[in-house]
């Protein structure tokens, strides 16, 4: 899989970033292995240690297994005031997880983010590629339980 | 109290069609400024006095007048879409809205500078306005606004995105041209500016989103009549997201100038529920914190760097009675800690003394030192930083001491409490 990645892109350095984010998309683990690191730095002619600098440099990016759904949740302050902390509550106690873990089932890792850019919608989380805004403790459990049923 | 320039088309055209925009006058200024003396534009934006959009305000022209004097031909131009500042929203919109009005602006910049090849760098949590980007560009491709020879003209010009990583310091701009470059997102020391020494070395232009949007506007009116808009020092007219505890939060156009009390009453409807308005952020996390008192200040450059802060991108955060000052402050000063690059002392550790310094103010545990400490920290932070992270990160700090310092006060005063 990540041969055929490898081989849309470009030999250079400035690749990295869109492989790293490619392929880490389509992983079902969603994070980078020392083996893959290897093979990222041999294809583009550069040490293991530039692609660990940004491997680790970049949020995005986890050397740790994760689950099937990166679900995001803001907490700067738009989100805040609009009551964020209640949706992180909902969303720990629905997934009987806390922040930064991952459900025993691998099928939802909760997280922090950065603000989404959607304070028009506070509060706001995303899931894999996708925003959920205007959110409350209601409509956190509707969209659990459909990521639920389509798995 | 609107004034709509680079919003027009906001929800009034499908931003999938091209045939929408060109129906609605797009790409006829690109038609006309490949005909134009490429110096002729350079002035054009330098007449309408146009500022950048993305918090800097660093005055457009100056950027492309130094590349159309460099040497080197290879060169390159870059749209930051990388809007990560806490409670901005704006560029978004502009994407998602009327995604070809700044990508015109964008070639006709690139025309005027003889740039080889355009990046669009957009950050990695932007997944809807990435996918319209990348339809836009292969619809322009398609109508030959992109591509070789545009337009007959003999300009020879294409655009790229990449995609930023979940890192906020990579708005900067030498962060985004590492980030581009395949590496972690830190800046350089200046000079060099982008402008001589750029991505791969080469001279660069880097704007926001809504700097180029503005370029088309300016060239179909004439820079004179855009410099009529808005305030002596600040010409055009500026996007505000506007967020917090509003009744109508979302994104405004205003020309400079407008009362920050207007943007939240007449447009934003007022505070949620009426409750008393405790405290407005202005700019997002970098940005000062005043109280509702000063809400008459104007969105003006020039009295924003009264504060030895800049307007931002033109976020206002509104906050009501219920929240406290220091949960406010805590979440900005983790905010920081996390993004900062780790590059120069005094921001790396600097944002990491800040949240345990407010923390001891939130646990109650702090003395008159911490507050002298607190303040002088946040002084040197601010003057010695390498980058804009470091020397905005403590912003939020030092306004409130001005501001809230009796908050600070009542919990040095009571620490058995």
């Amino acid at each position: 899989m990540l041969e055929d990645i490898l081989k849309k892109h470009p030999q250079h350095e400035d690749s990295l970033i869109e492989i790293l984010l490619e392929y880490q998309n389509v992983k079902t683990k969603r994070y980078i292995t020392d083996e893959e690191v290897e093979q990222i730095a041999k294809y583009l002619g550069v040490t293991e240690s530039k692609v660990c600098s940004v491997v680790s440099f970049y949020t995005f990016f986890s050397t740790e297994p994760r689950g099937k759904h990166i679900i995001q949740v803001c907490k700067d302050v738009p989100c805040y005031v609009n009551g964020s902390g209640n949706v992180l509550k909902t969303l720990e106690q629905l997934l009987n997880i806390r922040i930064g873990e991952t459900t025993k089932d691998e099928k939802f890792t909760l997280e922090y983010t950065s603000c989404l850019g959607n304070c028009d919608g506070a509060p706001a989380m995303r899931i894999d590629g996708k925003t959920f805004t205007n959110l409350n403790p209601n409509k956190v459990k509707a969209i659990i339980s459909e990521y639920r049923g389509v798995n | 109290m609107e004034q709509k320039l680079v919003s027009k088309r906001f929800d009034a055209i499908n931003p999938l069609s091209i045939d929408d925009y060109l129906e609605s006058g797009g790409y006829e200024t690109l038609k006309k400024a490949l005909k134009r003396d490429r110096i002729n534009i350079i002035e054009e934006i330098e007449t309408a006095r146009l500022r950048g959009r993305g918090g800097a305000a660093f005055p457009a022209h100056v950027k492309m007048m130094g590349i159309a004097k460099e040497e080197e031909t290879t060169r390159y131009i870059i749209c930051n879409a990388d809007e990560g500042e806490p409670g901005n929203f704006k560029d978004r919109h502009l994407m998602e809205k009327d995604p070809h009005q700044f990508i015109e602006g964008m070639i006709i910049t690139a025309y005027a500078i003889r740039a080889t090849k355009g990046y669009i760098y957009i950050r990695g949590e932007y997944d809807k306005a990435h996918s319209i980007i990348e339809w836009t560009l292969e619809e322009a491709r398609k109508k030959g606004f992109l591509g070789k020879n545009i337009l007959e003209s003999g300009f020879d010009f294409d655009i790229e995105i990449r995609s930023g990583a979940g890192s906020y310091v990579c708005g900067e701009e030498f962060a985004l041209i590492e980030s581009i470059e395949g590496k972690p997102g830190r800046t350089r020391v200046k000079p060099p500016f982008p402008t001589q020494k750029g991505l791969f070395d080469k001279p660069t232009l880097i704007n926001n989103v809504e700097t180029f949007a503005n370029i088309p506007h300016i060239l179909e009116m004439g820079g004179e009549a855009f410099a009529k808009i808005g305030t002596q020092s600040s010409t055009g007219t500026k996007l505000v997201s506007l967020s917090g505890n509003v009744n109508n939060p979302g994104v405004y156009e205003v020309p400079f100038g407008v009362p920050i009390k207007d943007v939240i009453e007449k447009l934003g409807g007022g505070s949620k529920d009426g409750r008393k308005i405790k405290m407005v952020q202005l700019g997002g996390a970098c940005g000062p914190i005043i109280p509702e008192y000063m809400l008459d200040l104007t969105i003006d450059f020039d009295r924003f760097e009264d504060f030895d802060s800049k307007t931002g991108a033109g976020a206002i955060i509104v906050m009501d009675e219920r929240f406290d000052v220091f949960d406010v402050l805590l979440r900005v000063a983790e905010f920081f800690e996390h993004e900062s690059c780790g590059k120069c002392t005094p921001c790396r550790e600097g944002n990491l003394q800040l949240v345990k310094l407010v923390e001891k103010f939130i646990n109650r545990r702090a003395t008159q030192k911490d507050l002298i400490n607190i303040e002088s920290l946040a002084r040197v932070m601010h003057h010695t930083s390498l980058c804009g992270l470091g020397q905005t990160a403590p912003t939020a700090i030092l306004s409130t001491l001005k501001y809230f310092r009796d908050d600070y006060l009542d919990l040095i005063e009571h620490p058995e409490l």
